[in-house]
């Protein structure tokens, strides 16, 4: 994955709540076996409303998407985030997340922030005032900047880190790959298996 | 201080801590099916890795297959159960293909096993993996590289999520089932209440549940934003477990049950968080809108979104309707829908089928129904006792085992603007096809729908 330090770009408003990742992407996309090609299915349902924010020409290239509540709730896909990221996304700012999309966002690479309502609110204000709005995401100092304003986030030490460095989470278990063997002799004998 | 069940079974399960990094956790038992598995399989190609426990794996085919016999019409839907059965034959797991005896919804099949079982760690490329948890484990859905992580090396790296007791006193009136308590749960705490927290339902009306009823209310905790939902296992679950096929037999069953005995609450233990219900003041539910939350009881009317104080709320409340293409203030029992579908991993399994069918003996459906079994030995079981022909006499669609019209991704599927009264756990927008409508409800108001053509309590027959 690629690592993320800080990233400056411009930010679309979604002013929608409980997002789920049906919308993010509907399950007849999910069909695909590669990891490429989902930026074609990215809210697909809702891209057919001309009206649609994504749809709005001042807001191409816009790598930051801020939304309202409880985004990316509901299935586990990680197609979301895939399609997210290939769209062209690098942050999602919400007050509140799903529990399995944010985790699902940080193997990937893509920053999930959390910031007050209040600040999402006058984030989303801003992007509405001017399309061109510049805003920083800075993963090092746990802050985003916009016009002035410095709005700190909390994110973990560990997946700070890992994201950071761009690290493969499989490649640092298999370091411990001696601790799992030891734990393996030591389960309970009437554990079931599959064969 | 004593340990919550949770924690109990989170520590059983920790491979190594160090500070500042997240517990590295062991998994017993990781269930795989077709659409969150290609790309973890192939990542493993790609960095010459192996399955560790091949035999800590199975596999099913249950999103993307027909309900009808025959093959798999769409191509895009074939190439990705035909990865799933060259993945599953390079890296030695067990598949249970369509036509197959095992197959199934992948929550249905682990516990048919004997597979799930109290105090294990349980994971899936799904969400609703929260279902096993009804038998006193932690089981939580993940993502695609999660999946890969866990193929890998049989671990994962998490942070313990906090703890939250659901204490549902008294009693469930007659014709209230564990799919209304449940809805009326999320309606109560709200799609994001229970983010960041495994959620423990305890109390006496819980304990009264059958093992159907915990998977149903474990099932949904995820509509509730929860991690995991878990119930201390008991003697239900004991005879549930009893002689199937995965579950220890002999000395080893003695053994078992004595650890599993030992898998409960200590009655010093703390909570993060407490939520009370008193069942008997539960009716059946039924949702109006477009998130799980949006739900209330059948003899209300569909919400004013200005009753809503929270902006956020109203707005969203104003898009349901629309979507819904509902008023404020009609009466929910005189929505009318144009399928009735029961079935999926919330309520697909024998019980559900032996209610619905209760309703449906000689009476007749209105409306398009889709009868589901959850998998092919829910459908065996149902056959033997009759309820195919029940369903079949009331003009309802009698189905081979999947997903099915729980998600628009086979082609059970609604059309634009159609509606339904689902007993499935999400009603999204879309969820159930483009442009559909869906209002979950238990399966007997399912049937009690069916018959009426509008939403409908079986005592309302
Ligand atoms: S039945 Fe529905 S919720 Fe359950 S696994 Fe299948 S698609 Fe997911």
């Amino acid at each position: 994955m690629d690592a993320f330090v800080t990233h400056t770009g411009t930010a679309v408003p979604l002013r929608r709540s409980n997002v789920d990742t049906d919308q993010i992407i509907p399950a007849v996309w999910l069909k695909q076996v590669s990891r490429t090609g989902f930026e074609k299915g990215l809210f697909s349902a809702w891209r057919e409303d001309p009206g649609f924010v994504l749809n709005d020409p001042a807001y191409q290239g816009a790598s930051i998407l801020v939304s309202g509540p409880d985004f990316g709730t509901g299935s586990s896909r990680e197609h979301a985030v895939w399609a997210l990221q290939q769209y062209g996304f690098r942050v999602v700012i919400a007050a509140r997340f799903g529990d399995i999309f944010r985790n699902n966002s940080t193997k990937m690479g893509l920053l999930p922030v959390i910031l007050p309502a209040e600040k999402v609110e006058a984030l989303q204000a801003a992007a509405e005032a001017d399309p061109s709005l510049q805003v920083t995401v800075d993963l090092e100092g746990r802050e985003v900047r916009w016009a002035g304003e410095v709005v700190g986030f909390e994110i973990d030490d560990y997946t700070r880190w890992r994201l950071m460095e761009g690290l493969d989470d499989i490649g640092l278990t298999l370091r411990h790959a001696d601790d799992v063997a030891a734990y393996e002799n030591e389960r309970q004998p009437w554990l079931p298996t599959t064969v | 201080m004593g340990r919550t069940l949770a924690e109990k079974v989170w520590e059983q399960h920790v491979v190594r801590r160090a500070d500042g990094e997240p517990d590295l956790l062991y998994i017993d038992l990781h269930l795989i099916h077709e659409v969150t598995s290609p790309q973890a399989f192939d990542g493993l190609r790609l960095a010459g890795r192996e399955v560790r426990r091949p035999d800590l794996t199975i596999a099913t085919e249950d999103h993307n297959v027909p309900t009808v016999l025959g093959p798999i019409a769409d191509p895009v839907s074939k190439t990705q159960v035909e990865t799933l059965r060259k993945n599953a034959a390079e890296f030695g797991i067990r598949l249970h293909p369509m036509g197959d005896a095992g197959q199934g919804v992948v929550h249905i099949i682990g516990p048919q096993f004997g597979l799930t079982q109290p105090g294990m760690t349980i994971v899936c490329g799904d969400s609703h993996t929260s279902t096993h948890g009804a038998f006193g484990g932690i089981a939580f859905g993940i993502g695609t590289s999660e999946v890969e992580h866990v193929l890998a090396t049989q671990t994962l790296p998490a942070y313990r999520p906090k703890t939250m007791a659901i204490e549902v006193s008294g009693e469930l009136p007659a014709g209230v089932t564990a799919k209304d308590l449940i809805l009326a749960i999320i309606a109560k705490i709200g799609t994001g209440g229970g983010q960041g927290y495994i959620v423990e339902y305890r109390g006496e009306a819980i304990r009264k549940l059958s093992m159907e009823g915990r998977m149903t209310v474990c099932n949904m905790s995820i509509e509730a934003g929860a991690r995991a939902g878990l119930i201390a296992p008991d003697e239900t679950t004991f005879a549930y477990l009893k002689g199937r096929p995965h579950a220890p037999s002999g000395e080893l069953w003695d053994q078992a049950v004595e650890y599993w005995t030992s898998l409960r609450t200590d009655d010093d233990a703390v909570f993060d968080k407490v939520v009370e219900i008193d069942a008997a003041t539960l009716t059946p539910y039924v949702t109006w809108g477009t998130n799980p939350g949006q739900g209330l009881p059948l003899g209300a009317s569909v919400p004013d979104p200005a009753s809503f104080a929270d902006p956020i709320e109203r707005s969203a409340a104003e898009r349901a309707l629309e979507y819904m293409g509902l008023t404020a203030g009609t009466p929910l029992r005189e929505i009318e829908v144009d399928t009735v579908f029961v079935g999926s991993c919330t309520n697909g399994r024998i019980e559900d089928l032996r209610s619905a069918a209760e309703i449906l003996r000689g009476r007749q459906v209105k409306t398009r129904t889709l009868i589901v079994p959850g998998s092919m030995l829910v459908k065996l079981q149902a056959e033997q006792e009759g309820l195919h022909e029940v369903f079949k006499a009331a003009g309802a669609e009698w189905r081979e085992a999947g997903c099915s019209m729980c998600l628009g991704m086979n082609p059970d599927t609604l059309q634009p603007g159609e509606r339904s009264a689902s007993t499935s756990n999400r009603n999204f927008e879309g969820r159930q096809g483009k442009g559909g409508r869906t209002h979950l409800v238990s399966p007997q108001v399912a049937a009690a729908t069916a018959v009426t053509g509008h939403l409908t309590a079986p005592a309302d027959l």
